[in-house]
């Protein structure tokens, strides 16, 4: 499903974020992605969205080159992805509800359709009572939620979360990762990244882990 | 279809939204357009009523043919077979010297002074239509003419219809110009327009390009904003004309009167205030295009 061959990322400037990068992640499996800050997670993550290009390696998602796609076709890959950021990216001038529509409307869903999809999707987050509401009224796990919910709401195969949990209490961040067990186990691709030890011990899943740039094993 | 559809219908929606959220700011950039494209289109109407109300007096073009006060009735008749026989002549109408007198005695203003004239002092004349209405024909056909025993003086009637025809070309020329100065002037601004909104929008665009929007979908609101925009600063440049037009033509009717003459000018026919619409919003929507082509590349999420 995600496949990773001898990638390397140096942005301008000359820092290397990614070094000979390869691994492989089947189809429906749940990988966590951890190491220090600055080890090179969310480019990892990103790089799978094509977000950034890798500088050399190939990186191949749904039997597809990501890092050597044409712009025209990114779009068609990340309807294909469900992504959690790390600064959320939320529309804070849009309701709770718009924010979630937001992918289904870039696909040309019909409103009607795309709202009871959307109302599902809450749901699922345990969010459905605050459709009306601005998300800057949100507590911070309620809009990690909405940000879950924004990601599966076109119903991905592949899930990425970058520190989804980072400035969550331990409650709030069990509650987040039971979401993304729930997906997992109806065989959503899961990769998640992450140092929260805790969580990794509770739900001991694949672990892959990152040294400045390089897979350590 | 469908899909597609249901996109356009929801751009224009979102076009549409935008324009009510800030009525101040969208009133005065409608007011400015309005204005800048009220110039060429109300020179246009200018030259168009000129056009027409020339038209109303240059039908043909004419020759004029005065015989010498002194012609005789045979002088007559041989003029007038010259006439029937000539290929280059379509129709002719004799006006007798009387009838002349008449029909001046009829006019406006020279009543008076025709009364007071002792005699007749006008002419015998032909009035010729010639078979060709190009020039170089009709000034040979009117040096014939005057070659003609008892012809005193032949005049071709189209001289100044051509000048005016001169004056209305280059009238047209200088409309031209100005509307394609003031087109560049609202490319420009409905290019800034847009470029403020792409700019407000930016999380906005950053998190559809994340969720798997194309550039098209996040190019088409701003294309549709700027039609729109074209269009209801199209619109308001009619209003302003149509103002215009009814506190001249008030102004104009007392003066049609003092002439005794019918004037009125009349505001774009349905097929030109289609051309003007349509032509204001396409010039919005290539300003927005261009717009949204320079600085949509420029936000990439990161």
């Amino acid at each position: 499903m995600i496949s990773f061959s001898q990638v390397t990322k140096r942005y301008p400037g000359g820092h290397e974020a990614l070094k000979g990068v390869a691994f492989a992640v089947d189809a429906g499996e749940m990988v966590f992605i951890t190491g220090h800050s600055g080890a090179g997670k969310s480019t990892l993550l990103k790089l799978v969205a094509a977000i950034e290009r890798p500088t050399s390696g190939s990186v191949i998602v749904h039997g597809q080159n990501v890092g050597a796609m044409k712009a025209s076709a990114i779009p068609y890959l990340r309807r294909n992805l469900g992504m959690v950021f790390q600064d959320q990216k939320l529309l804070f001038d849009r309701s709770v509800l718009e924010n979630v529509l937001l992918p289904l409307q870039v696909t040309g869903y019909e409103r009607r359709d795309a709202a009871k999809r959307a109302r599902a999707a809450l749901d699922k987050v345990g969010l459905l009572g605050r459709e009306r509401a601005r998300p800057i009224t949100l507590a911070g796990g309620e809009q990690q939620r909405l940000c879950i919910a924004r990601a599966i709401v076109a119903r991905p195969s592949i899930l990425l979360a970058d520190e989804p949990t980072a400035s969550l209490d331990a409650a709030n961040a069990g509650e987040i990762m039971d979401i993304f067990r729930a997906f997992h186990q109806v065989g959503v691709t899961v990769l998640i990244s992450t140092h929260d030890q805790a969580m990794i011990e509770r739900l001991k899943p694949r672990v892959m882990r990152l040294e400045h740039g390089a897979l350590a094993s | 279809m469908k899909r597609w559809l249901t996109q356009h219908a929801q751009a224009l929606a979102l076009a549409l939204r935008k324009f009510f959220k800030a009525p101040w700011n969208t009133i005065a950039s409608l007011l400015a357009m309005g204005v800048a494209f009220s110039l060429p289109a109300g020179g246009f109407l200018l030259l168009e009523n000129l056009d027409r109300i020339s038209a109303q007096v240059d039908s043909a073009p004419q020759i004029s043919l005065f015989l010498a006060l002194d012609a005789s009735r045979s002088d007559l008749t041989q003029t007038e077979k010259r006439l029937r026989q000539h290929p280059q002549v379509k129709s002719f109408e004799f006006v007798s010297r009387d009838r002349a007198l008449a029909r001046l005695k009829g006019s406006a203003g020279v009543a008076d002074v025709v009364e007071s004239l002792g005699q007749n002092p006008l002419p015998d004349a032909f009035v010729v239509q010639a078979r060709s209405a190009d020039a170089g024909t009709l000034e040979q056909l009117r040096a014939e003419m005057a070659r003609w025993p008892k012809a005193e003086h032949v005049q071709l009637d189209s001289a100044w219809a051509k000048r005016l025809d001169a004056l209305l070309r280059f009238g047209r020329l200088a409309v031209g110009m100005l509307a394609v100065l003031l087109s560049l002037g609202l490319l420009t601004a409905v290019f800034n327009t847009i470029r403020l909104q792409i700019l407000t929008q930016r999380d906005e665009i950053e998190v559809a390009k994340l969720v798997g929007a194309t550039d098209g979908f996040i190019r088409r609101p701003f294309l549709y904003q700027g039609a729109l925009q074209g269009l209801l600063g199209g619109a308001a440049a009619w209003a302003i004309l149509a103002a215009a037009l009814w506190l001249l033509n008030g102004a104009l009717a007392e003066l049609a009167q003092l002439y005794a003459v019918s004037l009125r000018l009349d505001h774009l026919s349905p097929r030109d205030t289609l051309i003007l619409l349509g032509l204001a919003s396409g010039l919005g929507w290539i300003g927005a295009w261009m717009s949204v082509g320079r600085h949509l590349s420029a936000i990439q999420p990161r």
